[in-house]
């Protein structure tokens, strides 16, 4: 997978965690898988079609969940609390957003759909012709993992793909 | 969360009336929160773009906060819908999705202005009140809807 397609999102999250969470977070890990995702704690899905096409999964421990949580309702938000899934669904949408924004500005089209909740242990394997990165970034308030899988779409791919001469 | 001056209506200097659109019940609490820091009144929700226009048309809000991606309708088509049937309609954008297209789209149907989330409460305040402009007036935080003149 291209790194300039994996970048946007690496900022975004980066730059929502830091103004969310008020702290700097850090990736610490970075793996790639062909297998089916398992995630760690709390996980949203989302979804995009077009010239780009994948899915973005943020997967964040419920303590990190329930601070950014905390932050974005002005009160005091407890692990456990049916809010905390919820505002996973929106950091996703908002990570997603902004860095499908910047993606767009660099002239991908595409179209992103609504985050939702990923109730099973076992995720959807990445895409037949893309295989998965998993960023991990550490936060003061536990870990959080960003699963990013997406390819070209067949003909932007053959636009993008260099002309062999001879 | 900080407290800003209030800000209401002009012509009768009532609360400034929200309708907040968003298909995340989190979102939704979370801008709720921030309209009541400004002295503002939620009037009612919707998740979805079909639920916006049944709601507008309800309540006829002074501001519509509105999400652009949901589920059924969303909210670039619900703006076209509700400026068709009340041209006066303030509508805010406030997504995460904040490519030139789409705010384009949302523009040319007649939404005033878009706020990319995550919201700024110092932005989103400053929206507003152009948004207003001058059907709107502040007045200094805990007077209780009074203007200050």
């Amino acid at each position: 997978m291209r790194m300039d397609l994996i970048q946007p999102f690496i900022g975004s999250l980066d730059a929502v965690l830091a103004e969310l969470m008020n702290a700097p977070a850090r990736i610490v890990d970075l793996t790639m898988e062909e297998e089916g995702y398992r995630r760690k704690g709390l996980a949203a899905s989302v979804v995009f079609k077009g010239q780009i096409e994948g899915r973005v999964v943020l997967d964040m421990e419920p303590q990190a969940a329930a601070q950014v949580a905390s932050s974005l309702s002005g009160e005091v938000v407890n692990a456990g609390e049916p809010l905390v899934p919820e505002t996973v669904c929106e950091l996703a949408n908002m990570v997603i957003g902004n860095a499908v924004t910047q993606l767009n500005d660099r002239g991908f089209q595409f179209k992103v759909f609504p985050p939702q909740i990923l109730t099973e242990e076992q995720c959807a394997a990445a895409g037949k012709d893309s295989e998965a990165t998993i960023l991990c970034f550490e936060t003061p308030n536990g870990n959080v993992h960003l699963n990013i899988s997406m390819r070209y779409h067949q003909r932007r791919s053959r636009e993008r793909s260099p002309v062999v001469v001879g | 969360m900080k407290q800003f001056e209030a800000l209401t209506r002009k012509k009768d200097s009532q609360l400034v009336r929200y309708l907040i659109v968003d298909d995340s019940v989190f979102a939704r609490k979370s801008l709720a929160k921030m309209v009541e820091s400004f002295g503002g009144q939620v009037i009612g929700e919707a998740g979805d773009g079909c639920t916006a226009i049944t709601e507008y048309a309800r309540t006829k809000p002074d501001i519509v906060l509105m999400d652009i991606t949901m589920p059924q309708m969303e909210g670039i088509e619900a703006v076209e819908r509700i400026i068709a049937e009340h041209p006066d309609a303030r509508i805010v954008m406030v997504s995460s999705v904040g490519y030139q297209d789409n705010i384009l789209a949302a523009l040319q149907k007649g939404a005033r202005h878009f706020v990319q989330k995550p919201v700024k409460p110092d932005a989103l305040y400053e929206i507003i009140r152009y948004v207003l402009n001058d059907d709107g007036v502040t007045s200094p935080v805990g007077a209780g809807g009074e203007v200050s003149r």
